[in-house]
């Protein structure tokens, strides 16, 4: 029932404050249950729903804007320089807080760098974060539910106590908490503290995917054939569950880019030399009225970075949900 | 029904161990905690040695976390450094949050709600294109940019409001932090309500209602909407917790002396004793409100039954 | 009571634009000496008492409600009596006290001579857990109520000694000068019984001989402190009281007093000083205080400790450009500085401007130059490790390393490391794990040369975070603590700082001012050397 929609949504707040079903209501009804091919054989990749997919979105315009905004948030993150000739950590205090002017179109920022520059930079830092951090959520989260999904009992019941215990942990707070002794100024801290709080999130989705895929008849058919677990799992399984993990890592990656230049904000997040948005934000804030311009550009480039993610998310999940159509 | 409430309640309590083991973990990697309270000094060490004593420190972190349960399942929260008790920092910041919260949630309830409704019974038309576009732009920016934007324009270019909240915050006050802390949820909420009622609207007992000839408003109210609060429930319940621990950002910006406040005083002077006690009593709410959201499931559906 | 207040004011201003008379501003016809004012505070970190209060925000509640044996003049900084009658000695070492007769505490207890000495002893005390004990450290028998390992052997120091009503006699382990003018500190106020009887409800209401008392206190969030009008003293209140107010962000309390919720906040944040003119006027105010900012050393390091390094730290202390920093990032709150002690200590105290001469000045050429000759930078980089947690360190960390890259001409040459908070800061630097040079603050105990070298430089000091250590510069410390003639003991400690300049022992940065703005209710708002406002003559109209 509505449940997926929930975690899909839930998702995205990035607040690890996850749905709260384990009961008697089947988990992941809405996109888990979806048995794929109809008829697919178990030696044929579900084709349908994925072509399907594509053909929807290929003519639906929010993803078309979407991949186009990520494409090139993806290109000046390889070659900033492209579009960028200075260097984001050249700054001379003389033109501290100065406006647009020929040259430095975003104008100066509190510290006098180049505003433009430093927006175009950063997305190389936002996007890297963004990207590894729901990379590693997605194969940790999906690796834990789909074993607790596939071999239940003991394994379930643990895995999901886990699963709560880390909802239960507001997520800003263990970011203060544990990134605040962290000294290093590389990107990695960040992410693997995204990845340590976030996994349950996709955990629960695939465990519940799984669950309902291996339901299916063709899975039980696979298995009376004697197929080894890692068979069914990779081969029967693992595409039908794939579905909905993807639309919420979809959604989340925006999220997570959030939750950077929130930490940054506190204080906490990346750290110099590192050049984000975040610590522009963060930097820029308390000089919002004199400068507003420092805050604006970072800000806005940001907003609509994650908002490419989520609506990308969106009209995926759309595309694979035929219910809405 | 008794037998699923006591089986969700047993299975509160590893959760509870789980979560407050591992808040006790993170805050103890954090570091000594007493060099932070000597100043630009090196505390003496024999001062240093029983303030360790004083607050347990100079125990290993199990037994610490041993004595720390104990003493909280007696009603014993600890002392915070400056000499107060846990218990009266969460005497007078619990109020402050809950009617912050209340506040959101409230937003959340009527704003979200009724977006998501008007969106979802015209879906497609301008009306819904322009508010899905709207609560996914409050979706990106981060709260502490619109929480700075909102208090610089409305408290201070125009003087609508406080830009700061003052130590009784009152509920007036409380407006815009509430709806500042509330604004993502919102959003969540309204795109929420819209999928569900966009989703039952074309189910049969709509079809049914409508095909009875009952008129269009209670159709919506008493079909559509009860059947399509069921996930904005689990939500907003769900939500609760989150509102609790996670208003770090929106109380600092508007000097709100709350939970959120207090546990992030709690981190930066890296006192175990406020940050564990706060973060238990939240673990506690997120699990209480997810067992209510639960039951309540089983009140707006009468097809989920609880054994 | 505001609200009074308020319709007074309002009055007031109505009258004002009738009449044209004069109201409120400088005027006495406007001010209400029953009027109370809010101000912005912080949090104390640690509970308030007297021996206990290391920084600013409880500072500020014991000025009002305490008053020692000295007081260090709002605007001069001189130690001047104040319970005192007299102190006399004849060798610096042994020092008869006699307690001006006639004060009291506000619950009407006498202050005596015991108030004093039981007050120092518990201070002193190791089963108290007061930080800032070692302030008595100078006293005969303080190794036996706070010895460095085990017990306490004793309950209080031999060196104290009550001997009248009045009087009372202290005896310090070595010859030091000038340690009548440290009484003014907090922590060696009196202490009423009140305290000792029942301590638990002292803490939540403390209870004074000061100008004000303690009316509510609401941990974390206010301290309402009104008038105390049967006060004895000489500086009687000249408002009806103060209530302070918790700002978590210094940010939030300017927006607050813009907004007209606030009358006086102190300490006001750099990103707003550009506005402050525009928004406040003359209702503005900035003025020195005894605090220095210096980026200090890991002499731990045998990097940053071999032959040459000096000239690295010194061609460092050239590539910061603090004239521009100061001007730009802290709009003129602070002065570039050019020694290592504060200009609030006037020439006489020992304050000597220019003494670090060309090394303090922004000379890149020379500076790149002198890091060369020195062997470079320790792997080509230097990291200036600050907390980011308080103040504006993020700024001028990040401007000061901008400043080295530019004049380096190399963008990667320095990085800013920010730690999150600051109890892990001081940690790292108590553990000796700093990898570069350090933020390192400070803010004067009581206003003497000896405050600003003895606990930073001297071998060992509770303050000397880099550990430097300079034999010529101790011999000349001790021996200026020795000498009875103070313009001598000054020149002596001019001497041993010439020893921390050759060495470059840390890096003066600027020497910072402190800073309020108020509203329009208020007139005479003063901040004394410690960046306190001097609340008892503000007046309100």
């Amino acid at each position: 029932m509505p449940n997926q929609y929930h975690e899909a949504e839930r998702a995205i707040a990035g607040t690890g404050m996850g749905g709260t079903m384990d009961l008697g209501v089947d988990e992941a009804e809405t996109l888990g249950k979806r048995p794929g091919p109809d008829g697919g054989g178990p030696q044929e990749p579900p084709r349908s729903l994925w072509s399907d997919a594509w053909r929807d979105l290929r003519r639906n315009p929010v993803f078309i804007v979407s991949a186009l905004v990520i494409c090139f948030l993806v290109l000046i993150s390889l070659w900033p320089s492209a579009i960028a000739s200075g260097s984001p950590l050249t700054c001379d205090l003389s033109k501290a807080q100065q406006g647009s002017q020929s040259g430095h179109p975003f104008g100066f920022d509190g510290q006098g760098c180049d505003v433009y520059t430093r927006t175009v930079y950063g997305a190389r830092t936002s996007v890297a974060v963004g990207v590894l951090a729901t990379l590693g959520v997605t194969v940790l989260g999906s690796v834990l539910g789909a074993l607790a999904g596939f071999f239940g009992g003991v394994w379930d019941s643990v895995l999901s106590r886990i699963t709560d215990v880390f909802f239960a942990i507001p997520v800003v707070l263990g970011g203060l908490v544990l990134l605040s002794v962290i000294t290093s100024n590389t990107i990695w801290p960040v992410i693997g503290f995204i990845v340590l709080l976030g996994w349950p999130q996709i955990s629960r989705i695939a465990r519940g995917a799984v669950i309902t895929a291996k339901q299916n008849d063709y899975v039980q058919a696979a298995r009376a054939l004697g197929a080894s677990h890692s068979r069914l799992v990779l081969r029967h399984i693992a595409p039908n569950a794939v579905a909905p993990v993807i639309v919420v890592a979809t959604i989340a990656l925006g999220t997570y880019i959030a939750l950077e230049a929130t930490l940054s904000y506190l204080g906490v997040g990346l750290k110099p030399p590192s050049v984000s948005w975040g610590i522009d934000i963060s930097a820029a804030s308390p000089y919002i009225r004199n400068a507003p311009h420092a805050l604006l550009w970072p800000s806005g480039a940001l907003a609509i970075t994650v908002l490419a993610f989520i609506m990308l998310g969106d009209a995926v999940r759309d595309a694979l949900d035929p219910k809405l159509r | 029904m008794g037998r699923y409430v006591v089986r969700r309640l047993l299975q509160m309590i590893p959760v509870f161990i789980g979560a407050t083991l591992l808040i006790f973990l993170m805050v103890n990697v954090m570091g000594d905690p007493i060099a932070g309270l000597c100043g630009e000094r090196r505390c003496d060490p024999a001062t240093a040695a029983r303030l360790e004593h004083e607050f347990g420190l100079d125990e290993p972190v199990w037994q610490q976390y041993l004595t720390y349960m104990g003493n909280v399942f007696t009603g014993d929260f600890g002392t915070a450094f400056n000499g107060q008790e846990v218990t009266e920092l969460m005497s007078t910041a619990f109020p402050v949050t809950i009617r912050l919260t209340l506040i959101a949630i409230l937003f959340e309830v009527v704003i979200g709600v009724t977006l998501g409704v008007v969106t979802g019974l015209r879906r497609g038309r301008p009306v819904d294109t322009g508010v899905l576009l709207f609560t996914l732009v409050v979706i990106s920016v981060p709260t502490f940019v619109t929480g700075l934007l909102l208090q610089l324009l409305l408290g201070v270019k125009w003087g609508w409001i406080r830009p700061s909240v003052s130590s009784e915050a009152p509920f007036d006050e409380l407006i815009l932090p509430g709806l500042v802390l509330a604004s993502v949820s919102l959003a969540y909420v309204t795109r929420l309500t819209r999928t569900s009622i966009a989703e039952n609207r074309r189910s049969d007992y709509v079809r049914t209602a409508v095909a009875k000839g009952l008129p269009r408003h209670r159709v919506v109210v008493r079909h559509l909407l009860r059947n399509s609060l069921i996930p904005v429930v689990t939500f907003i319940g769900a939500d609760i917790g989150f509102l609790m621990g996670g208003a770090i950002v929106t109380e600092r910006i508007f000097n709100i002396h709350g939970v959120g406040y207090q546990l992030y005083q709690g981190i930066l002077r890296q006192n175990t004793q406020t940050v564990v006690g706060f973060v238990t009593v939240l673990v506690l709410v997120f699990l209480v409100a997810n067992l209510v959201v639960d039951l309540l499931y089983a009140v707006l559906d009468p097809r989920i039954r609880y054994a | 009571m505001r609200g009074a207040t308020h319709v007074r004011w309002a009055a007031c201003a109505v009258a004002v634009a009738l009449a044209a008379t004069a109201c409120g501003g400088d005027g006495d016809g406007g001010s209400d000496a029953g009027a109370v004012l809010s101000a912005s505070w912080g949090d104390p970190q640690n509970p308030l008492e007297p021996s206990n209060t290391n920084e600013v925000q409880g500072g500020k509640v014991l000025d009002m409600i305490f008053r020692g044996l000295k007081r260090y003049d709002p605007e001069t900084g001189e130690a001047k009596d104040m319970l005192a009658e007299k102190i006399e000695t004849s060798d610096s070492q042994n020092f008869t006290v006699t307690v001006r007769d006639g004060w009291t505490f506000s619950n009407g207890e006498k202050v005596t001579a015991r108030s004093f000495v039981d007050a120092w002893n518990y201070g002193a005390s190791l089963r108290n857990n007061q930080r800032n004990a070692y302030f008595f450290g100078y006293i005969e028998g303080y190794d036996q109520v706070h010895p460095d390992k085990g017990e306490q052997t004793a309950d209080t120091m031999s060196g104290l000694k009550v001997t009248g009503d009045l009087t009372f006699t202290v005896k310090l382990t070595q010859k030091f000068s000038t340690f009548p003018d440290t009484l003014g500190y907090n922590a060696f106020v009196p202490l009423p019984r009140a305290f000792f009887d029942d301590h638990d409800a002292w803490v939540k209401k403390p209870v004074g001989n000061g100008p004000y008392l303690v009316d509510s206190y609401t941990r974390g969030s206010q301290m309402s402190l009104r008038r105390w009008d049967a006060y004895p003293g000489p500086d009687k209140a000249q408002n009806g009281g103060v209530d302070l107010k918790v700002y978590t962000d210094v940010n939030t309390a300017y927006t607050d007093l813009m907004a007209g919720n606030l009358d006086l906040a102190d300490d006001i944040p750099a990103a707003q000083l550009k506005n402050v003119r525009t928004d406040l006027g003359d209702r503005y105010l900035n003025t020195p205080a005894g605090i220095t900012q210096t980026l200090a050393f890991p002499f731990y390091d045998d990097a940053w400790n071999k032959p040459g390094s000096e000239k690295v730290r010194k061609g460092l202390s050239m590539a910061i450009d603090r004239g521009q920093i100061t001007d730009t990032i802290f709009q003129k709150t602070r002065t570039p500085a050019t020694d290592w002690t504060s200009p609030v200590l006037g020439e006489d105290g020992g304050y000597q401007e220019g003494l670090c001469g060309d090394a303090c000045e922004y000379k890149p050429d020379e500076a790149k130059k002198l890091i060369e000759e020195g062997g470079g930078l320790p792997g080509g980089k230097v990291t200036i490790t600050f907390n980011a947690d308080t103040g504006s360190h993020r700024e001028w960390v990040n401007a000061v390393c901008n400043s080295i890259n530019n004049a380096l001409d190399d963008e990667r040459a320095c990085t800013a490391a920010p730690v999150g908070t600051f109890a892990d800061f001081r940690s790292e630097i108590t553990e000796r794990k700093m990898p570069g040079p350090f933020r390192s603050g400070w803010q004067m105990d009581y206003p003497l040369i000896q405050n600003f070298l003895q606990p930073l430089y001297y071998t060992g000091a509770s303050s000397n975070d880099g550990d430097w250590s300079n034999q010529e510069f101790d011999d000349l410390v001790d021996r200026a603590n020795r000498e009875t003639d103070t313009a001598k003991a000054v020149g002596l400690f001019q001497q041993a700082e010439k020893v921390v300049r050759d060495d470059m022992a840390a890096i003066p940065l600027w020497y910072q001012n402190g800073s309020a703005g108020w509203s329009a209710r208020l007139s005479g708002v003063k901040l004394n050397p410690f960046s306190v406002p001097v609340y008892e003559q503000i007046k309100v109209s």
